[in-house]
């Protein structure tokens, strides 16, 4: 996985509430068996006007005009803008896949559905929650000026404006560490084999029927 | 100590390390796979060179993809149309050939959606931790268990190490007393529970699912009522464990028997909140006041009584929310202010892991019998969960019922329910459907989906718009 650390990139809104995955990746897209190329069927649905179908060659479709990642002022955007319960719906992970995939490796949002937001973290994608409030700023401002960037600093747990402004963010400690140094998570518990072990010895004495039933 | 609930003894039972930032590694009873989310596990486990854990604790059954008509399915997996989903099915094949996991495959007797395939083998039982790639393993929480989705990377995380790393949720606790009227189920009630505390309501909490009209329910009820917990925003919800989980579990092919079973059946019998539990938080509804439901906008939330109307946006005050009303009007196809037995339907949709149980298909039947379907009507569809529901219908005579009504009946999978094979809407057609999701475009590009019961999915077909199936 790749490391999170601090960060500098092109904000690009995506201004509605519940945001489904469907919406960030619809299913037809979900018949790959890969991980990745899933970027250019990234809000397929809303991002082009025809009805999109995996392996065609999305650079010939026609865009729709009004659609924030379309416009040349967000090309390159790395930070996502968006509303809250971003991510409600499934939990196919193609969605973060989609959003990484695409180059976003951030997002930053008032709140987040939980398998989504747990799915991020496996994906080197950082979702960061802030304020309603100051979200509604931070559009204002996306609007405002072009060219607008903000800095996401994970060790320090802090978004900063481009005039200074500073937000803290709240982030559970494995999480981070992980994302920090872009951990393997199965590595991880693996060095925790010896007290799996040992639940599963209790656990076969205790109930016996919840083994081999399946063989 | 105080006491403790459901969720608290299912988590405290399955801890295998605490760890002091707060995370926890708790351990994997059951681990359910099909075709859609597991690939990219498999294929990260063959790349690390790594096996599963522990094999006799995974069961797979492809459901998401497969075809639903009879001569299609008939030649099994070389004769899906569809090249991509032929595939991912063949994939999973392979997968569970090469790592020695256990599945049911496409044209095995008891395949079907995994959430129905789970507690009908027995594979999923009270007490178990139970997970699977995919957001409606809520469903199992029915029989006392601590179920719940995951993604691919958790996937993979479970095949190699039977355990996940998990944060503890918030205790929920949804608690609906009296008595249903006649004609309401557990679909209106999981449609008036999210309608009242909204999709993202349940974020970060696990829901018990209690009272006078949960403890009355059949475990299809409950199951309809766990699955739809995701859309409240909870991963997981549950039902506390009583005499109606121990008849359903009683027999199931995996599921123990003898002495085994009277040992199961003493530890399940403490699978419940404790009088003095605590929870965080408590939503209560009265079953009497719930009515027939049907959603009209492309949120799950976006739910009112079949009496009602659909909602006006020049008398919304919050943005945001206004907002949103508009656009799902437009994409719905709607007036603002128009009765909801108004909005005339194209195609019925009586299916997935929601409502595909036999007392769906009966209640279905039930309404369509000695009826046809309205003229106006371009397919009414009736996909059962599993080929064990499927011969039981038959078995009752239910797949006659249907087609004397002029009603498709057809093999057990997904489905219309994400339109992943060839059963979909067509861009602007309105579907009454007993499926759990009404986002855009999720039954096929551009489809209108209104989410009801099977009474209320069986009434409309008839009818050709919503009515109220208590009229009937
Ligand atoms: S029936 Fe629908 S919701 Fe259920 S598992 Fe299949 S696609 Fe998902």
């Amino acid at each position: 996985m790749k490391k999170f650390t601090v960060m500098q990139g092109l904000v690009a809104p995506m201004d509605r509430a519940n945001v489904d995955t469907d919406l960030i990746i619809p299913k037809q897209f979900l018949k790959s068996i890969k991980r990745s190329g899933f970027g250019p069927n990234l809000f397929d649905e809303l991002r082009y006007l025809d009805e999109g179908q995996p392996g065609q060659d999305c650079s010939q479709r026609p865009l729709n005009p009004d659609f924030p990642l379309n416009q040349p002022r967000y090309r390159g955007a790395s930070v996502l803008l968006a509303r809250e319960n971003f991510g409600c719906g499934s939990s196919r992970e193609h969605a973060p896949w989609a959003l990484e995939d695409y180059g976003f490796r951030c997002i930053v949002a008032p709140s987040y559905a939980d398998i989504f937001y747990n799915n991020c973290f496996k994906n080197g994608l950082l979702p960061v929650v802030l304020d309603a409030q100051v979200v509604e700023e931070l559009f204002e401002q996306v609007y405002a000026s072009e060219g607008y960037a903000l800095t996401i600093d994970l060790e320090n747990q802090r978004v900063q404006t481009p005039d200074g402004e500073c937000y803290g963010f709240e982030v559970d400690a494995f999480r981070k560490h992980r994302l920090l140094h872009g951990l393997d998570d199965i590595g991880l518990t693996l060095e925790s084999a010896a007290a799996i072990r040992a639940y599963e010895e209790r656990a076969r004495e205790q109930s016996p029927w919840l083994f081999d039933a399946i063989r | 100590m105080t006491g403790q609930t459901l969720y608290d003894k299912l988590w405290q039972n399955h801890l295998v390390e605490q760890r002091d930032d707060g995370s926890a590694l708790i351990y994997i009873d059951r681990h359910l796979l099909h075709e859609v989310t597991s690939p990219q596990a498999f294929e990260g486990l063959r790349l690390a060179g790594r096996q599963p854990w522990r094999r006799d604790a995974n069961l797979a059954v492809p459901d998401h993809n497969v075809p639903t008509e009879q001569r299609e399915r008939s030649g099994g997996v070389q004769a899906i149309a569809d090249p991509v989903s032929r595939l991912q099915v063949q994939t999973l094949d392979d997968n569970c050939r090469d790592f020695d996991i256990v599945e049911i495959t496409i044209n095995d007797a008891r395949q079907g959606i995994v959430h129905v395939v789970g507690p009908e083998q027995g594979a999923t039982l009270p007490g178990m931790t139970v997970v699977c790639g995919d957001s409606h393993t809520s469903t199992h929480g029915a029989l006392g268990a601590l179920a719940h989705g995951i993604g691919t990377s958790e996937v993979e995380h479970v095949l190699a190490t039977q355990c996940l790393v998990q944060q503890k949720m918030k205790n929920m606790l949804v608690r609906i007393d009296g008595a249903l009227q006649s004609g309401v189920t557990a679909k209106d009630v999981a449609l008036a529970i999210i309608g009242d505390i909204g999709t993202a309501g349940g974020t970060g909490h696990a829901i018990e699912f209690g009272g006078e009209v949960v403890r009355a329910m059949s475990m299809e009820g409950r199951m309809t009522l766990c699955n739809m917990s995701i859309e409240a925003g909870a991963r997981m919800g549950m039902v506390a464990v009583d005499e109606t989980t121990l008849d359903y579990v009683k027999g199931r092919t995996y599921a123990p028997t003898g002495q085994m079973w009277d040992r199961a059946v003493s530890a399940w019998r403490e699978l419940h909140s404790d009088p003095d539990a605590r929870f965080e938080r408590i939503v209560e509804l009265r079953g009497e006041d719930i009515e027939p439901q049907v959603t009209w906008g492309t949120s799950p939330e976006m739910v009112v009584p079949v009496g009602g109307r659909v909602p006006d946006p020049a008398a919304i005050d919050n943005d945001s929310k206004r907002h949103a009303v508009i656009r799902a009007l437009q994409y719905m196809g709607l007036e603002a202010g128009m009765p909801v037995t108004g909005i005339h339907l194209d195609r019925v949709f009586i299916g997935s892991c929601t409502n595909s149980r036999i007392e769906d298909l009966r209640a279905a039947a039930a309404v369509v019998k000695g009826r046809r379907v309205a003229a106006s009507l371009k397919q009414a569809l009736v996909v059962p969960g599993s080929g064990k529901v499927k011969q039981q219908a038959e078995a009752e005579g239910l797949d006659r019922i249907f087609l004397d009504a002029g009603m498709e009946w057809r093999e057990p999978g997904c489905s219309m329910c994400l339109a992943m094979n060839a059963d979909k809407l067509g861009a602007g057609e309105h579907c009454a459907s007993t499926s759990n999701r009404n986002f855009e475009g999720r039954q096929g590009f551009g489809g209108r989906t209104h989410l009801v019961s099977p009474a209320m999915a069986a009434a409309a077909a008839v009818a050709g718009h919503f009515v109220d199936v208590r009229d009937w």
